[in-house]
């Protein structure tokens, strides 16, 4: 059994109370910030444990509040981005029904660490539960002086408030976050100036995923050093990974960071397995937009030796044979599951989803949408394969936020992985219909490529 | 740090203010190398980073830390660092780049032209020609809106727009309220007024000139005539309102003014915005104090009816390296 820092009492009946959640040792990590810490300590403690954001991009959390900008007499803001909705992740809902106060207990920490006197939730639209959670949350801590004015007598004032969304894709990128909490349109910024620098109404802001701030909460309690010691090389800590596809158990977990990807599909204490006895065909590790990977690059490097559930190993390969861990949305697809349907699915959703500012992000990722929906539905011809792969290429890195390299990574790593697979539908477009394309070669393991020296 | 800073564009080295942006540094430079722009103006404050067509590459970032930046960057928002180096028309990755965002911006074009009253001085028209994008791969249905009036002076044409956004800085920032903005997202996302609402103020007349393509057009000017057959003429008069100063360029047909509009400089953005009255009601030459022809450079499709310039420009040039090289071939009598 391996640790858990987060998911730890969540089968305590009440844990989403204040009293449970403060008799479990809730609150702790306030007391001590508060009274033992100064704000710089605590940054130095959250950069020894080497947290890393868990909403996608992985960026060092320490460092990323050290670039904070401290100018005197300016306002400071902390804003929690919990407009989670990248297709397969669910984690940072999970947390927010079940243990809101893990969340609260982390806002209060990480305000006081940045100096931020009033700090914002800023919770998708969809999740009006949860906002209604939270918001009882906030009540109990307040009533209980973790909140408000001069929290537990030092001194250190701080509001907290939870903002719903619009329920916009787009108002998951930072800085199109603070637009929407601005009240303005949702459209990402253009960068520089980074939010560390001016966010917030113009102000210095940092903006952190769910997770990375209730994160914050362990690494206080027990230290920076005791929670590095968890994980595998950068990749400290743990993570939660929100399985889902044709799993027997899927689920949230929190898993220790390294764990084995096999061992994370395949043993009873995670995911089980595929679901009915079939195979594993493909998987997408870590939300929709990261590329997408045939069941034997899954759990093998491209040298022979096991993926680990890491930022590192995942990655390992860049994207010829690699992915990325994201924000941990684990998708696994079995024999019968159509990649070329689920990438047309993926591509309609950003298509969907483009806050249409920058051309080749609001013109491409139409194109591409319509493009696959011919190859579906029986419609395509070879050339298509070709141009969905230059749209692709035309977008990526050309877009003011990664929104537009989200669109590109799924198209071109399914055009990698699964060429046979589109050209089955262009090839059979009246069987295609009906019979899946079935496993191929994908899960056949590659085979080990040594470089033997000439005599 | 000194105030002058030191980039260079293409080879050419040139030393701006610290601060300029790339795009800003390429203009005074000039010539092929500034970048294009379409929803960059340097009268609107916020405006830019939105077309991607200004992208190029940077492959030096400074004289302090000299790593190539990791993509392409947006040129008009980017500021210029002591020591840059930067990579426009010499960089194929840039005009593979650029191609592919002005392929990006003609999938939903229209590409009515024929039609269009911004046909000649369209900033889309001028970039496709030089792009020389000669077929489409796209097979689709272009998205279509409705025309709509906006006012009895504006029309808007939202299948020809590309969401620069330019029209609706200026609606922020130059006139008193703003009253139109975007609705929707992505590729269905328009310029809206709210339920069709007039646009009304004094300087609403702005975003005909602002917009890079025909979406937004003068409605006392539509159909008149092509702009290739009008003659510009720049003039001024008294204005009384007081954030205009009155000199705009009249275009002649014959002795009639079929429009005004306010001084484009040769990046195609105004000098001045004028206010309404100037652009749309003074249109007799009896309004305006005549000065010169309005310089017209000689690449754009209005100069061809251009009494500016009158001696005709060589068609071939001579190439002399190339006579040298061939010489005997030149002077050979028979040639096969």
């Amino acid at each position: 059994m391996s640790r858990k820092l987060l998911l730890e009492h969540i089968n305590v009946p009440g844990i989403n109370t204040f009293e449970v959640y403060r008799q479990k040792g809730g609150y702790r990590a306030v007391e001590k910030a508060l009274k033992t810490l100064t704000p710089e300590e605590i940054v130095e403690e959250v950069k020894k444990s080497g947290l890393r954001g868990r909403g996608g991009a992985g960026f060092p959390t320490g460092m990323k509040w050290s670039f904070l900008a401290k100018p005197e007499g300016v306002a400071r803001y902390l804003v929690c981005n919990a407009d989670e909705s990248e297709p397969g992740t669910f984690k940072d809902r999970y947390l927010m029904t079940h243990i809101p106060h893990a969340l609260i207990e982390g806002m209060i920490v990480s305000s006081f660490a940045l100096g931020a006197k009033v700090s914002y939730i800023y919770v998708r639209g969809e999740m009006m539960p949860q906002i209604r959670i939270l918001e009882k949350a906030i009540a109990e801590a307040k009533a209980a002086g973790f909140l408000g004015k001069n929290i537990l007598g030092t001194g250190y004032d701080l509001e907290l408030y939870v903002q719903p969304g619009g329920g916009a894709y787009i108002c998951g990128e930072e800085t199109a976050l603070l637009e929407s909490l601005e009240g303005k349109r949702g459209n990402p910024r253009i960068k520089p100036p980074f939010p560390a620098i001016a966010g917030l109404y113009g102000c210095p802001t940092v903006v952190n995923n769910v997770e990375s701030i209730a994160a914050i909460v362990p690494i206080i309690n027990d230290g920076g050093e005791e929670y590095a010691k968890i994980g595998i090389g950068r990749s400290t800590g743990t993570k939660l990974i929100s399985a889902s596809g044709n799993l027997v158990k899927p689920g949230v977990y929190e898993i220790e960071l390294g764990l084995p990807v096999e061992e994370f599909i395949y043993s009873d204490e995670y995911c089980g397995g595929i679901a009915n006895g079939k195979r594993l065909k493909a998987t997408v590790a870590g939300g929709s937009s990261v590329p997408v990977l045939p069941a034997n690059l899954t759990l093998k490097l491209a040298n022979g030796e096991p993926r680990l559930m890491s930022y590192e190993s995942l990655s390992e390969g860049g994207f010829a044979t690699g992915t990325m861990l994201g924000s941990g949305g684990f998708i696994a697809f079995d024999e019968d599951q159509s990649i070329v349907r689920n990438t047309w699915n993926f591509s309609r959703f950003y298509y969907h989803e483009s806050c249409g500012q920058c051309s080749p992000c609001r013109e491409g990722t139409g194109w591409m949408e319509k493009v696959l929906n011919r190859i579906v539905h029986g419609k395509g011809n070879m050339q298509d394969v070709d141009l969905l792969w230059d749209i692709q290429r035309r977008i990526e890195g050309n877009t003011i936020c990664p929104l537009g390299d989200a669109a590109a990574w799924p198209v071109a790593s399914a055009i990698r992985h699964f060429r046979d697979e589109f050209e089955y539908y262009i090839n059979e477009p009246v069987k295609s219909q009906t019979v899946p394309y079935g496993m191929a070669n994908y899960a056949v393991p590659i085979e080990k490529i040594t470089v033997t020296e000439e005599k | 740090m000194s105030d002058k800073v030191k980039v260079t564009i293409d080879g050419i080295t040139v030393e701006v203010d610290n601060g300029t942006t790339i795009l800003n540094a390429a203009r005074q430079i000039g010539g092929d190398i500034v970048p294009p722009a379409m929803c960059y103006y340097s009268k609107l404050e916020g405006s830019g980073g939105k077309c991607r067509t200004c992208i190029v590459k940077v492959s030096k970032g400074s004289e302090k830390d000299p790593r190539p930046m990791p993509k392409l960057v947006a040129s008009c928002r980017t500021t210029v660092m002591d020591g840059m180096e930067v990579l426009n028309i010499t960089s194929p990755e840039v005009l593979e780049a650029r191609a592919g965002v002005v392929e990006f911006l003609l999938i939903n074009h229209p590409l009515d032209c024929p039609v269009c009253d911004q046909a000649g001085e369209c900033d889309l028209q001028n970039l496709s020609y030089e792009h020389g994008l000669q077929q489409t791969r796209f097979e689709f249905e272009r998205r279509t809106f409705e025309r709509i009036d906006i006012g009895d002076k504006i029309q808007l044409h939202m299948n020809r727009c590309i969401l620069c956004y330019r029209c609706v800085f200026v609606a922020d920032q130059i006139t008193n309220k703003r009253v139109h903005g975007i609705l929707n997202r992505g590729d269905h996302s328009e310029i809206s007024t709210y339920i069709q609402q007039v646009v009304e103020n004094d300087f609403s007349g702005n975003v005909i000139d602002v917009c890079p393509v025909g979406a937004l057009t003068d409605k006392t000017f539509r159909f008149k005539n092509r702009v290739w057959f009008t003659k510009p003429v720049d003039a001024h008069r008294d204005c009384n309102h007081d954030t205009c100063n009155g000199k705009v360029t009249l275009w002649y047909k014959g002795e009639n003014v079929l429009r005004v509009t306010a001084r484009k400089d040769e990046f195609g953005e105004v000098e001045a915005f004028i206010c309404n009255e100037c652009r749309f009601d003074k249109k007799l030459t009896a309004d305006w104090v005549i000065e010169h022809p309005t310089h017209i450079d000689d690449t754009s499709v209005i100069a061809s009816n251009h009494y500016e310039t009158l001696i005709p420009l060589h068609v071939i040039q001579p190439n002399e390296a190339l006579q040298a090289a061939n010489e005997i071939e030149l002077h050979k009598k028979v040639k096969y």
